[in-house]
């Protein structure tokens, strides 16, 4: 298996669907070997990580993994250390590939899986070494990350020739599975969908946080990127703190918009209720859920958004838009259009202000989440490999 | 021999529309015209008018012998009014056959019982006026909304001068008892009739099911099981939906057609006979006395309350609505009074079921929202709006009992030319006849004090928005004498 982030060392949602799916594989008995650009000491007890050893740079290596075609030059300038790192991210995807395939030589297997369009060239490359299945993991496409507009032919090409000569695509949501048949010529029946999942253990349910004596807090958590709608959440916010004052927003995350986003909250008179927190990892992230009283997922264009699940985990009230692949597995949330600021401020001012709402929706969602295990995605994948193999 | 005792609910809610929390106290406009008026014209074509035209067309050929019952609810009767009034002249056409009886019930179809029991008496009274005026009848026989029944009820309802209830009579809620047989309601002398669940359902659920064992149902079929009744009890209660024929079971499953024949195939068996729910009552004594002190329904499998309030957004929401009663009905405002009261039809308790919420069925039937939370928003947010036309009600009350006279003493206005004002008309006649430089002393960019007098000493907010919009002192007397003339008409 083919994978450009795992946790602790993930950016987002990749890292953590690559974490949940080996591990419940492992636990049914599929034997994972799973390549990374490089890991960390510590490795997990259930999976044997490989790591390429590709160089690495001592800071914050996660902002690269998840860069968007827009701020590629971005990185070259943070990043200017020539030789070490690579000139830049596709030089890093080259060198992975080249690399994987020594790899994919020297070892056996019986079907190859590959994550995201990063891997996908090592995928392609150790299937016509091995001659085995290529599944393609879709969690992303070239055309969510940008919304349509400015696509990077070059990432595109990858995605579309990868997907060409795999032999299953999977996409995490009939969303994406759309979007892969519409903009990259594929046909249907080689597509399959599994959702993302997620295991709950050990939820912390502490909610004593000083700001909550004083405020009630709305969170947006993601990368704060066109392709996530932080705009949305912002001209959201505006229009709900017209009615209801006592409303501070959170946006946890990093990204390319952070800074014309804090303008716009300036330019629109709010900057002092909307708190930019960067990005969060660990005892943190887990905080910035337990503080919140709703969750809002604005994306413009989400294949699936495993925060909406982490956020029910964490019994908070989730808005989501329709435009996401996790709209297609939740029942117990509010969904609205990316595009419908009116309807979603009416969402959190209603979701704040009618107690009975906020009560029911948790109760439910907390239930319905309860359902969620990585166990039946696992499942999935394992039947996609038999057919593959039979 | 056995009876058959038919009769079918015709009821279509006015659906409630999308409403913002932004549009709190800037739009009463609550309801989903467009939605509604589509879904009633497409009932209409699909169940009411063929299923009309064959139960008339069955009076008529088997001479009378075949009854049926129906309860119409308000909401169902005004939107047929204004959408497909050629239905309501087919049901007057019925009625006037000497075989339909009418029942009553609350007209808004609402779960008033439960909260006020004011406000279900005078909404009974609502219904049992409307069937006078519309088809001249005064139904003897009462069916609560969605079949709601406990004792209670029925003595209530037995007090008002009915002679019958029709209640459900799922099996859990009868033990041993028959729904066959009529009963009396514990502590009451009204009679009660119990749906036959599983006849009654054979029909209205399981007709067009292709999985059932029994499908297709054929009216001779259909008659022999009711035939096997006989002996066994006097009446075989067949309570539905109306949708039931052509709307829940299209008419390609065959329903019309099941319609047109069973009644014949039904009577060539042992005497047997159709009768009225009245005719029930009046005909056959009660085997027993039924204890039912927790309210049942016709509804989901648990036949309790909890497909209306169910879950706390469903207690929460109609809590507050009744809250309201006072308030509502003392505004004499009647449009507020209506808006109050179609917000009272179950239906809109129902869209906020979570329970079914996973499997999809019969909550989601021309359900408006995509989830019950929505549906819940909007009947919050329209909640609040009333809140606000409630004050704006008192608010004008309380300038009206006032509205003309002086204002105290010490409160009078002390013009900067020396003209002093104690109400509403010495303000006219001054600012009609008041120079640039003393209007502009007292209302300029800075401040109003008209304004602020009319607003702080005589509480008249509507004059005081008018006075400060006003670019002149000649516009502002014309918006003190318009505001004079609006309260003299009081």
């Amino acid at each position: 298996m083919f994978g450009w982030e795992f946790p602790p060392l993930n950016s987002g949602g990749l890292g953590t669907a690559c974490y949940g799916l080996t591990r419940a594989l492992n636990k049914k008995g599929v034997n994972v070997l799973f390549v990374l650009p490089r890991i960390l000491d510590k490795k997990p007890d259930f999976l044997n990580l490989v790591s390429l050893d590709l160089p690495v740079i001592g800071i914050n290596s996660s902002l690269i993994e998840y860069a968007t075609s827009k701020n590629y030059p971005d990185i070259l300038r943070k990043f200017p250390s020539k030789g070490i790192y690579g000139k830049n991210l596709f030089e890093e995807v080259y060198n992975y590939t080249e690399k994987a395939k020594k790899l994919a030589a020297g070892l056996s297997y019986d079907v190859i899986h590959a994550h995201d369009w990063m891997t996908f060239q090592a995928g392609v490359a150790a299937k016509e070494i091995s001659k085995k299945p290529l599944v393609l993991h879709v969690h992303s496409t070239e055309w969510d990350r940008t919304g349509g507009n400015n696509i990077n032919e070059y990432v595109y090409a990858i995605e579309k020739e990868a997907m060409k000569k795999a032999d299953c695509i999977i996409a995490v949501s009939n969303f994406t599975k759309k979007k892969i048949i519409e903009h990259y010529s594929i046909e249907a029946n080689k597509i399959q969908v599994v959702h993302n999942s997620i295991d709950i253990e050990g939820i912390n349910q502490n909610r004593n946080f000083d700001i909550k004596k004083h405020y009630r807090v709305a969170l947006f958590l993601g990368r704060v990127t066109l392709q996530k709608g932080p705009d949305y959440y912002l001209y959201a916010a505006k229009k709900v703190l017209e009615i209801a004052d006592d409303v501070r927003f959170i946006i946890a995350g990093s990204g390319d918009m952070e800074r014309p986003l804090m303008e716009k909250a300036a330019s629109l008179g709010i900057s002092d209720k909307v708190l930019f927190m960067g990005f969060l990892r660990g005892e943190e992230l887990d905080s910035a859920y337990r503080m919140a009283d709703v969750f809002v997922m604005p994306s413009v264009s989400e294949p699936f958004g495993l925060t909406a699940l982490e956020a029910m985990s964490h019994s908070v009230p989730v808005i989501i838009s329709k435009q996401s692949g996790v709209c297609e597995v939740v029942r117990h949330c509010l969904k609205t259009d990316f595009w419908d600021v009116n309807e979603l401020a009416n969402k959190i001012v209603s979701v704040l202000n009618y107690k009975s709402l906020h009560k029911c929706i948790i109760e439910n969602s907390t239930s319905e989440i309860k359902n969620f295990s990585w166990e039946e995605p696992a499942q999935k994948c394992i039947s996609i490999y038999n057919n593959l193999l039979n | 021999m056995v009876s058959v005792c038919f009769y079918f609910q015709v009821h279509q809610p006015y659906r409630i529309r999308n409403y913002s929390v932004f549009e709190i106290g800037k739009n009463h406009n609550y309801f989903n015209d467009l939605k509604n008026a589509e879904v009633l014209k497409k009932v209409a074509e699909k169940c009411y008018k063929p299923a009309n035209k064959t139960i008339l067309k069955l009076i008529n050929k088997l001479n009378g012998k075949f009854k049926v019952a129906y309860s119409l609810t308000g909401p169902i009767i005004e939107q047929l009014e204004a959408y497909a009034p050629e239905v309501l002249d087919s049901f007057k056409e019925l009625v006037d056959t000497g075989c339909v009886e009418l029942l009553d019930e609350t007209y808004y179809h609402s779960l008033s019982f439960l909260y006020s029991k004011k406000e279900f008496q005078e909404q009974v009274m609502i219904h049992r006026r409307k069937m006078k005026e519309l088809f001249d009848f005064t139904p003897k026989v009462f069916r609560n909304t969605e079949l709601i029944y406990n004792n209670e009820l029925a003595s209530m309802v037995g007090e008002m001068g009915y002679k019958g209830i029709l209640a459900e009579g799922a099996s859990h809620i009868l033990g041993w008892k028959s729904p066959n047989y009529l009963y009396k309601a514990k502590g009451s002398s009204i009679k009660l009739l119990l749906k036959n669940y599983h006849l009654s359902d054979d029909i209205a659920f399981r007709f067009s099911e292709k999985s059932w064992r029994e499908y297709p149902l054929t009216a001779d079929k259909f008659s022999e099981w009711i035939n096997a009744v006989n002996g066994n009890g006097f009446v075989v209660n067949l309570f539905m939906d109306y949708e039931t024929f052509g709307e829940h079971h299209w008419e390609d499953t065959g329903i019309f057609n099941f319609l047109e024949h069973f009644p014949k195939e039904f009577l060539d068996r042992s005497y047997n006979d159709f009768v009225t729910p009245s005719e029930a009552v009046e005909r056959y004594r009660a085997m027993d006395e039924l204890d039912i002190p927790f309210a049942v329904s016709w509804a989901d499998i648990e036949r309790d309350l909890s497909a209306w309030l169910g879950n706390d957004m469903q207690r929460d929401a109609i809590k507050k609505l009744y809250e309201l009663e006072e308030d509502v009905l003392s505004s004499e405002d009647n449009k507020l009074i209506s808006d109050w009261r179609k917000l009272q039809i179950s239906d809109h308790f129902y869209y906020m079921c979570t329970k079914w919420f996973a499997d999809g069925d019969v909550h989601k039937y021309f359900n408006p929202f995509d989830s019950p939370y929505d549906a819940f928003i909007s009947f919050m947010n329209i909640l609040n709006d009333i809140k606000i036309r409630i004050k704006e009600v008192k608010e004008m009350a309380k300038v009206d009992s006032n509205s003309l006279a002086n204002v105290p003493e010490d409160k009078k206005f002390w013009v900067c030319d020396g003209r002093v004002l104690r109400n509403r008309f010495e303000l006219a006649a001054a600012l009609k006849n008041m120079n640039t430089g003393t209007y502009g002393y007292h209302a300029n960019k800075n401040k109003n004090d008209f304004a602020k007098w009319v607003n702080d000493i005589m509480g008249d907010k509507k004059l005081a928005d008018a006075l400060l919009k006003a670019k002149n002192s000649a516009l502002a007397a014309r918006e003190v004498e318009i505001r004079i003339n609006e309260l003299k008409k009081k």
